[in-house]
């Protein structure tokens, strides 16, 4: 594979002389990060970086924390996908008590947990944070480009959407005990058993569920096939993909092993164990910005990095589990013609089509008489390092954690999702910045464009940050004196204004 | 026959030898408190059971009911004391209940929700404390203790070891143990220690077990702490009377 042309725009060669716009903080994606965009005279795009500006410190702070606190502790680095870091730990933690194969009922009623996350994210990206930008166009009123337009604008679409994150939180809730950051995985297990209560209450409404799915796939095939040209080119490149497959290489998201293809669709490594990833992943820090970027060791940093989420998961597996989702996938690959498709803004499709299995594989798990079990522990030689991945929403997600004799967490390793995409976002930025923003005035819709490839990633920069667009953002550009010649400012109100220079 | 005292103006019978506070619980009348538990002698140290009589401060859980006294207990006042006082319990210490394995079983959290704490309020100390997970079965985060010696008494009155011990005066007193190396490892707790059960926070844990309890069902979960006690102080009672 070769870079891209436009990765050039990484650094500049002489950023003193350049203009300087920020997008900051950037709205409808989960945390705080900026863009920069360094410009020459003529306009031109010399530089374009996504920053992401929080620390946060969790790998430091659980040093000395029991190992048992660990999955609870963890998953408040997030509030949109706090099951993801939940399930995650509670894999490595299974490792330390020994755990290395849980009970059936365990097993799935951890499954039935992660789909109802990932339907619940899923629901909540499309609808309530990607859906103005794909029904009412990128530069559109910026009044009306938010989910209060799209209730005002399709009503049964919002609705929906609203209905299918319900279900999700509702699935969560009642394993958890609460819908935001409730307990469930213990060490070696669960820790509750599933009443055939709670299964009828979940049953009634999933074949709507289904559904209403089922249609959101058709929504964002044909949102994408209805502007193909724009769709395909968008923020599009050619890139390496990441992703865990089950052992015959269909689409997984809670256990598997590891699976690397490239831009080609070639294999660069496929059934790697998860406790292995170091051997095959490595991460690079740049100074400009809180979050490292992961490269393939094979392959080196320049040209080892990789895509990680729904795109990724979908061009990596043979085949989905369910039928209905598979069915989707064909309709999905056949863009690629033979080869992954690599669209940026194909990651709404596929993000849809996962949407759909986590329906129906929540639909098969409430059939499934093993989910009423109560053999729900397992414990064998205690460990002293443990090591858990799973495919949370936004993509692979790594838990690893070394502990001593008394059980105290002494390392800790994360790989969040969103650091897997680091460089395809700043990738992503530069496709946009140089596609869209070359010699033109701003405009709030005109930076829009750039916010709208990184949210395709649905990047959980930290945790859950709902601003709605109405999140206060200055954007100034300034010249190669450093002149402030033009400036806009969105108010906490959402209110945009010019102001004189 | 019993004599009485008034309790906010609500006559309370009592027993020769009885407390404020155990005559008004075995009324039916919860008194908010931290460091007072049935099966232990009155302490006195957490002062969140402090009531009015004639005017002065008394801790009720020493305090000897007497005839016709007039106590003041569930008034606007006493209960913002009380809220401050758990609010700098909560600021001496390290609390983080989100990740903290007694959440919904903790007095102190309870003792809070039940007070109506809506913040800290006081700065937070962010004070240093030595953990100590040296023993196989016990873990001890002092980040959590509120120095209510709940394990020093039940240690040396009810399980008969004498493991724990307060060392230090006021901000710098921590809870010590006895052993040769002042570690929990080699002393004589077993997680079986009454010291471990009564603990009211999240200090003294049985390794491994945490989080077990579902939410739904944690102790705080199904009914508020004045229900809780109550019902305890009654199950005690019947047992010893």
């Amino acid at each position: 594979m070769s870079p891209s042309a436009r990765l050039q725009l990484e650094t500049a060669s002489h950023p003193e002389a350049l203009k300087r716009i920020v997008i900051e903080p950037l709205t409808r994606v989960e945390g705080h990060g900026k863009v920069t965009l360094l410009m020459d005279e003529d306009d031109h795009v010399r530089q374009a970086r996504l920053h992401i500006v929080e620390f946060r410190g969790f790998e430091k702070f659980i040093q000395g924390r029991p190992y048992w606190e660990v999955p609870v502790l963890v998953q408040r680095l997030c509030g949109i996908c706090p099951v993801s870091h939940h399930l995650a730990a509670a894999k490595a933690v299974d490792m330390l008590v020994g755990a290395r194969q849980l009970t059936p009922t365990a097993d799935k009623l951890r499954r039935l947990l992660h789909y109802g996350q990932i339907l619940q994210s899923h629901a909540l990206h499309f609808f309530h944070l990607s859906s103005p930008d794909l029904l009412f166009g990128f530069d559109a009123d910026v009044a009306t480009r938010n989910i209060i337009g799209v209730i005002a604008a399709h009503p049964d679409l919002a609705v929906q959407g609203v209905k299918l994150r319900k279900y999700g939180q509702e699935v969560i809730r009642v394993l958890s005990g609460k819908r935001i950051h409730g307990v469930f995985a213990i060490p070696g297990g669960v820790n509750k058993a599933f009443s055939r209560e709670d299964r009828e209450y979940l049953a009634k409404d999933i074949d709507q569920v289904v559904a209403w799915s089922r249609g959101a796939v058709e929504i964002a095939r044909s949102l994408y096939v209805g502007k193909l040209e724009t769709s395909e080119s968008f923020g599009a490149f050619r890139s390496n993909f990441l992703s865990l497959t089950t052992p015959k290489g269909d689409f997984e998201l809670y256990d598997g092993a590891l699976r690397a293809r490239d831009d080609k669709g070639q294999t660069i490594f496929d059934q790697v164990d998860c406790a292995h990833y170091l051997r095959y992943l490595h991460e690079e820090v740049k100074s400009w910005s809180y979050m490292k970027f992961p490269f393939i060791v094979s392959l080196g940093n320049d040209e080892g990095w990789y895509r990680v989420g729904p795109l990724a998961r979908i061009n990596n597996a043979e085949r989905m589990p369910t039928p209905l989702a598979e069915e989707a996938r064909k309709v999905f690959m056949a863009m690629g013609k033979g080869e992954p498709v690599h669209a940026t803004l194909a990651y709404h499709w596929a993000r849809m089509i996962e949407l759909l299995y986590a329906a129906e594989a929540i639909q098969g798990l409430l059939s499934d008489a093993d989910i009423f079990g109560t053999d729900l522990m397992v414990k064998g030689e205690p460990a002293l390092e443990g090591i858990g991945v799973i495919e949370a929403p936004r993509g692979t997600l790594f838990h690893h954690y070394k502990v001593d004799e008394t059980g105290a967490i002494v390392k800790a390793n994360l790989i969040v999702s969103t650091t897997n995409n680091n460089t395809a976002m700043n990738t992503a930025v530069r496709e946009v910045a140089a596609q869209y923003l070359d010699g033109k005035k701003l405009t709030e819709g005109l930076l829009n464009h750039i916010e709208v490839a990184i949210r395709a990633y649905d990047p959980c920069l930290s945790c859950a940050t709902h601003a709605l667009g109405k999140m206060p953002l200055q954007v100034e550009l300034i010249d190669a004196d450093g002149q402030v010649v033009d400036r806009l400012v969105k108010g906490a109100d959402g209110e945009l204004s010019g102001e004189a220079v | 026959m019993s004599q009485t005292f008034f309790l906010d103006g609500q006559e309370i019978p009592f027993e020769e030898g009885q407390t404020v506070l155990q005559a008004a619980m075995a009324a039916g009348r919860y008194i908010p408190h931290l460091c007072y538990r049935p099966q232990l002698e009155p302490h006195s140290s957490c002062r969140i059971c402090t009531v009015i009589i004639s005017g002065k401060p008394f801790s009720s859980c020493t305090q000897p009911a007497m005839k016709e006294q007039q106590v003041e207990c569930d008034t606007a006042e006493l209960n913002a004391l009380r809220r401050a006082v758990i609010q700098m319990m909560f600021v001496e210490g390290n609390h983080y209940c989100p990740s903290c394995e007694e959440s919904g079983s903790c007095r102190l959290q309870a003792s809070a929700y039940y007070l109506g704490m809506q913040d800290s309020h006081f700065p937070h100390q962010f004070p240093l404390r030595q953990r100590d997970s040296s023993h196989p079965d016990v873990n001890m985060d002092r980040d959590r203790c509120i120095r209510c010696e709940t394990c020093v008494r039940a240690s040396r009155d009810l399980d008969g070891k004498n493991v724990f011990g307060i060392l230090g005066r006021g901000l710098n007193s921590k809870i010590s143990v006895n052993s040769p190396s002042g570690l929990l490892e080699g002393s004589d707790v077993a997680a079986t220690d009454m010291a471990v059960a009564l603990c009211p926070t999240g200090c003294l844990t049985v390794k491994g077990v945490g989080f077990k309890v579902p939410i739904g069902l944690r102790i705080f979960d199904q009914a508020p702490i004045d229900v809780v006690e109550l019902l305890e102080f009654t199950k005690q009672e019947a047992v010893h009377g």
